[in-house]
């Protein structure tokens, strides 16, 4: 059987990166790092920054709530994607988490400039697709897709 | 403006990107709360606030920031310094206070990279 190697899903590029979560030493790593990759990947500026934008809020998240958790980024001609995967408490009430200034942040997390109640709201106005899924106990899976446009956005 | 003129206007010290100085800023955003900066800062503008840990720093990394002004002469940690330089994001450190630093900016032409926020909140 013959594959088309250019099919439209075709992974780009894709990889996996740890968060240790609990901690804020690191906190933005894993972000920073897969700017710098996009960037390399010459998607356009745009795109770039709304992909760091939404794995920052994701890895923020995990290191404030969660035991620990991994970011996997898959880029295809078509699509930017970003899944959030962690182990910890899980959020009771999704829709409620989902409102606009709702937190249950920590004095902690507070002094480091979060836990306004933005973080997701942020990453579903900044995602073409936003789909959160948590399991109380075990964990949240986020999932964040930014379409390229290739006209405008390279690649 | 440059990077140099806001280190005039604002007589700051500039901790990182000294050779980034002839950089050209129009626009900037003021915050304490970096979920807000993440919100609503744009690409390229300034960011005046008074935080000074290494979330600052990786907020603006993410953000394309063009530099960040501290206020209120509070001095970051050398770990946050060597975030900075590392993503090569300058710091410019003023004793002024936030909303002084604000208005000397604006008074030379800096304008809010968004003016107020209405239902629209997304990216543009």
């Amino acid at each position: 059987m013959t594959k088309n190697v250019l099919s439209h899903d075709t992974a780009i590029y894709e990889n996996s990166f740890h968060v240790e979560g609990g901690t804020f030493e690191n906190a933005g790593h894993v972000s920073s790092q897969i700017k710098a990759l996009l960037k390399r990947l010459k998607l356009s500026k745009e795109v770039v920054r709304r992909a760091a934008l939404v794995t920052y809020e994701a890895e923020i998240n995990i290191c404030s709530y969660a035991d620990r958790g991994q970011i996997v980024l898959r880029v295809t001609p078509e699509h930017v994607t970003v899944e959030a995967i962690d182990e910890g408490q899980g959020i009771v009430d999704i829709d409620l988490a989902m409102q606009a200034g709702y937190s249950t942040a920590t004095e902690k997390i507070r002094e480091m400039g979060f836990g306004a109640g933005m973080g997701l709201c942020n990453i579903k106005n900044f995602s073409d697709f936003f789909r959160i899924t948590s399991e109380i106990g075990k964990g949240t899976h986020l999932k964040m897709v930014i379409r390229i446009d290739k006209d405008f956005d390279g690649i | 403006m440059t990077l140099r003129d806001v280190k005039d206007i604002l007589d700051a010290e500039v901790l990182v990107g000294a050779d980034q100085l002839d950089k050209e800023v129009k626009t900037a955003f003021g915050a304490d709360l970096m979920s807000d900066v993440l919100a609503f800062a744009k690409a390229g503008s300034l960011l005046l606030t008074g935080l000074t840990n290494p979330q600052v720093i990786r907020t603006s990394d993410v953000l394309d920031i063009a530099a960040i002004i501290m206020v209120r002469g509070k001095r970051p940690s050398p770990e946050t310094i060597r975030l900075a330089e590392e993503l090569q994001i300058p710091i410019l450190v003023t004793k002024y206070i936030l909303f002084e630093t604000a208005g000397k900016l604006y008074a030379k032409g800096i304008v809010g990279c968004v003016e107020r926020v209405d239902e629209e909140r997304a990216f543009s």
